[in-house]
């Protein structure tokens, strides 16, 4: 089974269908045991029982910079390669990666307010955070603009790329930029090595997650395959109506329907 | 080589006459600027210190407005076809019209910058390193908007969702120039780092930009 096979999007339906199951069942078991994990790992001394955040917060930020990183090898695919389903793909992650940006954006305004006494800080994490956030939010807006799918693939591709050069730079520049405004007044998570009671489930949530993303990720391509199809069943079928009115008669309807049967 | 030099020709006369729209950039920049003191105040100590930042705020909404115009007119009289199917590369000529766009509609807002700088109460050092923040910074702007404008042409759909996607790419080039401007007014910093950072942003959009734009209109006119 190689990646050409699966271009064929009936066989990855098939391929899916079967697989889909068993990734569920690992996701739920993983997050069963790492929340469990999570709520039973141990308070931080200084922190208290607000720790806890961290285990949920951490796996989000961490797969909204790794969902770009897929999209972009799915927009190398559509450009390159010209693989029938990577911009299925590219479009099934961005909703999901915009999710797990806000869930981590949350999470951390969350955390914030009990440890810096504010919910929004202009940290240079959150910020570099936000601008992905925005620019998740102008890809899916792109995908919305246009209404021929192929088109759309090829025009949110290139910006797919481009963003994944610039995330870096805006990362770099909004750390220096936060250095010059405000210096180290915020709390530094990970100057010190985090305990082994405090990794292991942190390891073990951001597997979890990863795998929740797959999950999702898939069922949402099936979706979108499915959702294509509908579209163009349904241009077929208003073509044909159209094609029928204009001509007038009933004979060409029925040869148009057998045909289709 | 001739057709570059052709086509860069071309694209600044384009905009120098009637309907090109290169000095309304510079018509909307002062509009820009005078409307801030009635949103903070008539303030000259405020405004002197937020001077740098209105000064680039407002050359970066300029020059994002007329960025649609890049590629748009070409697009509707059949031209940009012709430049795509020329032997000359495209990305060549992508980058010749980003120069020839930067030449009529970037340049002039530089040229603004002093008298601009004196209703914000800028001293001369001020307006003379905001200005040179802007030489070095805005050329990064145009080519970075260039790939938005080869997107918005492709998908006939310009304006609003051009700014949307362009935008958060800019925010590198509004830091470091401000930061320069700031850094040659007050200090602390030193001038250099930021200001070769700067430098840098529009080298390396220099290079990204016209392939970006070229893989986009290579990919989506039709």
């Amino acid at each position: 089974m190689t990646l050409t096979d699966l271009a064929n999007p009936t066989r990855f339906l098939a391929l899916s269908a079967r697989v889909l199951p068993w990734l569920a069942a690992a996701t739920v078991i993983l997050l069963t045991i790492g929340l469990y994990q999570s709520a039973t790992a141990p308070d931080d001394y200084q922190q208290g029982a607000t720790v806890k955040i961290m285990f949920i917060h951490v796996p989000n930020a961490w797969l909204s910079m790794f969902v770009w990183g897929v999209m972009s090898v799915a927009s190398l695919g559509t450009l390159v390669w010209r693989h029938p389903l990577a911009d299925v793909a590219a479009k099934a992650a961005a909703p999901i990666g915009a999710s797990f940006t806000f869930l981590a954006l949350l999470t951390g305004s969350l955390w914030g307010r009990p440890m810096w006494g504010t919910y929004w800080e202009w940290d240079a994490r959150l910020t570099s955070v936000l601008i992905l956030f925005l620019m998740y939010l102008g890809l899916m807006a792109l995908w919305r603009a246009v209404e021929d799918p192929s088109r759309a693939a090829r025009a949110a591709a290139v910006l797919t790329l481009v963003g994944a050069i610039n995330l870096p730079i805006i990362k770099f520049s909004v750390d220096w930029w936060n250095t010059l405004h405000q210096p180290a007044s915020v709390m530094r998570m990970g100057a010190s090595t985090l305990d082994k009671s405090f990794l292991i489930p942190l390891l073990v949530m951001a597997v979890a997650f990863t795998l929740l993303f797959v999950t999702l990720h898939m069922a949402a391509m099936r979706n979108e395959i499915l959702r294509r199809r509908v579209r163009s069943l349904q241009m077929m079928q208003a073509s044909r109506v159209a094609f029928s009115s204009e001509v007038g008669t009933g004979s060409r309807e029925e040869n148009a329907s057998k045909g289709v049967a | 080589m001739t057709a570059l030099a052709a086509l860069i020709r071309r694209d600044i006369r384009i905009a120098l006459r009637v309907g090109g729209g290169a000095l309304i950039g510079v018509l909307f920049f002062l509009t820009v600027v005078v409307l801030m003191p009635f949103a903070v105040g008539p303030d000259l100590a405020l405004l002197s210190r937020l001077g740098p930042a209105i000064l680039w705020l407002g050359a970066l909404l300029a020059s994002l407005l007329t960025l649609d115009r890049l590629f748009m007119a070409d697009h509707e009289d059949g031209s940009l076809d012709l430049i795509t199917m020329s032997r000359t590369p495209l990305e060549l000529a992508c980058a010749a019209k980003a120069l020839a766009h930067w030449l009529a509609a970037g340049l002039p807002l530089i040229v603004a910058t002093p008298v601009l700088g004196l209703l914000l109460n800028l001293d001369m050092v001020a307006t003379g390193a905001v200005a040179l923040t802007l030489l070095a910074g805005t050329p990064a702007l145009t080519f970075t908007g260039m790939i938005g404008a080869a997107l918005a042409v492709t998908l006939h759909r310009g304006g609003l969702l051009m700014a949307v996607l362009v935008l958060p790419l800019s925010i590198p080039v509004l830091i470091f120039g401000v930061a320069a401007s700031q850094a040659a007014i007050t200090g602390p910093l030193s001038f250099g780092a930021p200001f070769s950072i700067l430098c840098a942003l529009s080298l390396v959009s220099l290079v990204i930009g016209p392939f970006a734009a070229a893989a986009s209109l290579k990919h989506g006119l039709d």
